[in-house]
């Protein structure tokens, strides 16, 4: 077992007297089912699961200290490494926090891109999520059979940002640049196309009796629990607490748009992907309402201070050419303060929590990512459990390690 | 909702109350002694009216050169009962000095306490087990002090630690 001395000896102690027919099993830190690296020391006597206990750090990068050294439009491109499957939810959580503190007021196109970017960013996460669960049961078709259409979510990214996973979409004020004008229509065919697609998804899958007889049940956790140990997103949901960051203090536009929240009984893994199969026709939902309304209008406010000039004014004109200077070398003034805003994440809430002194940087940052919170539940949710049922519940959970060690 | 928290602490908890300081912040907060944390939390958990029953963040703000104790202790409260409102409880914490842990009340603070004990070395009591979580355990340090170098070459020595991890094929012998 590979392991840092203190953590060996930690465990060392902790199993030192392991019962006649005990096995310590390690899964991870590169293990196929733990889609990160992340460890688990699981305790287990034939198939049960008698003691669990989890590793973590393995893709620390310290983001909240590079977030001290990066100005507040640098720090986006950390965002992107955090939740790597749905990195556009990230980037305007960031944002927005930013704009909150400075006070701006974006156009109404901006607002309306964003919620439109950040079903889209839900609906690849939850993909990703149901997809690889059935996978780590032993089910591939289901997981393909999406991933077509999240391909074409993908390149809708692609060709509004320039980038597939790491996105860096939206800056301070607005975003890099205007959609492009098959915008509307592209999306249209895509969402007309993933409704059928997730019909048989649950088809295929989740109404499957293996599928169902390996889930139900399984992982499970009460509201209370959940409760308590800061649970948040569609891990809570499922676990019957109707609470969702969008309904309880709506952001940008959540409060004028038609949407559910799914909610699940026991908290177990087959309700959790329940939950997210739900969310995702909510997401299409909330993209209906929108995609025909984008109005027109720039695509940033009108802040000279802070938002980048476009290049061919800066090359041309002087004043331009003096504001890029003044953003790239002093970056922007936000106001000293301090700011909290929550946004609903794929996985629950992120909130960051900005510390500003005036200056270029930041004095602190702080991200409140869901999986960070979650995960320390795990040991608690799979005890008494089978061997395999710790794969389920972990691929449920969503665990994603870049969110989780930030 | 501020004022109402506010008269409740002050009539119930006076002797914990610290004066608070000019943020421009969004939230509302109250500045509370470290000893008093944990019942302040525990109160304002249990009250029928607020039921700040879930602990959204915690985390640290290290004010080295700034403010006088360095370090404050940031928690985060949310009470779904009042649409979601949420305060801060700040605690200032001095060099040295350890917090109370607040895992008794919530469960959910284990590992964020052991982050910031991790990142800023600020140790908290009876705490379950206080150790590093993030960083490696021969790590020499805490990254996110102020006074924690922001650039330079990094700890060199720890590569060379880390080609001697612990390798044991079974580690409860």
């Amino acid at each position: 077992m590979v392991m840092y001395e203190k953590t060996a000896e930690y465990f060392g102690q902790k199993y030192k007297d392991l019962p006649e027919g005990h096995l310590l099993v390690n899964l991870g830190p590169s293990h196929p089912a733990t889609h990160g690296i992340l460890q688990n020391v699981i305790q287990i006597d034939g198939e049960r699961v008698v003691e669990a206990e989890s590793v973590i750090g393995y893709v620390h990068r310290c983001f909240e200290k590079l977030g001290e050294r990066y100005d507040y439009n640098q720090f986006l491109v950390c965002t992107d490494r955090m939740n790597y499957v749905s990195t556009p939810l990230n980037n305007i959580g960031w944002i927005l926090t930013v704009e909150k503190m400075m006070q701006i007021d974006v156009p109404a196109r901006v607002t309306y891109v964003r919620m439109i970017i950040s079903e889209l960013s839900r609906l690849m996460d939850h993909i990703i999520c149901n997809g690889v669960m059935g996978v780590d049961l032993g089910a591939f078709s289901g997981f393909l059979h999406l991933f077509h259409h999240r391909e074409n979510i993908y390149q809708i990214l692609e060709k509004l940002t320039g980038a597939r996973l790491t996105t860096t979409f939206c800056r301070v004020g607005g975003m890099e640049r205007d959609i492009y004008p098959d915008f509307q229509k592209e999306i249209k065919i895509i969402t007309k196309g993933i409704k059928p697609a997730l019909d048989e998804f649950e088809e295929l899958l989740i109404r499957n009796k293996i599928f169902n007889e390996r889930t139900a049940g399984i992982g499970g956790i009460s509201a209370e629990d959940a409760i308590a140990y800061g649970f948040s997103g569609p891990n809570l949901r499922a676990a019957g607490v109707p609470w969702d960051v969008r309904k309880d203090t709506p952001y940008m536009l959540y409060d004028k748009v038609d949407f559910d929240v799914p909610v699940g009984e026991d908290g177990s893994a087959l309700h959790r992907t329940l939950v997210r199969m739900e969310e995702m026709r909510q997401c299409i939902r909330i993209i209906e309402q929108l995609i025909d309304g984008i109005p027109e209008g720039p695509y940033h406010a009108d802040l000279p201070h802070s938002f980048l000039p476009p290049k061919d004014k800066v090359y041309n004109n002087m004043e331009e050419l003096i504001y890029h200077f003044k953003i790239i070398m002093h970056g922007i003034k936000v106001p000293p303060g301090e700011y909290y805003h929550a946004t609903e994440a794929a996985n629950g809430e992120l909130g960051f929590y900005v510390v500003s002194e005036g200056e270029k940087t930041p004095w602190r940052v702080h991200v409140r990512r869901p999986c960070f919170w979650y995960y320390q539940a795990f040991p608690q949710m799979v005890k008494g459990g089978l061997l395999a049922d710790t794969i389920a519940t972990m691929s449920s959970l969503n665990v994603i390690a870049g969110e989780l060690d930030c | 909702m501020k004022e109402s928290i506010q008269a409740y602490l002050e009539s119930h908890f006076s002797n914990f109350l610290l004066p608070g300081r000019d943020i421009n912040t969004n939230l509302p907060y109250f500045c509370i002694k470290p000893e008093g944390i944990v019942p302040v939390a525990k109160a304002l958990k249990e009250h029928h009216e607020f039921q700040f029953q879930y602990l959204n963040d915690l985390t640290a703000v290290d004010w080295l050169g700034k403010l006088e104790p360095r370090f404050e202790i940031v928690y985060l409260l949310r009470s779904p009962k009042n649409k979601h409102f949420r305060i801060q409880l700040r605690t200032p914490v001095e060099e040295g000095e350890s917090v109370p842990s607040l895992v008794e009340v919530f469960v959910g603070a284990n590992w964020p306490e052991r982050e910031v004990f991790d990142l800023f070395g600020i140790p908290f009591a009876n705490h379950p087990r206080m150790e590093r979580i993030l960083m490696p355990d021969n790590f020499i340090g805490h990254p996110l002090r102020k006074d924690y170098p922001l650039e330079g070459p990094g700890q060199d020595y720890l590569i060379e630690n880390l080609l001697t991890i612990h390798t044991n094929e079974d580690i409860s012998q």
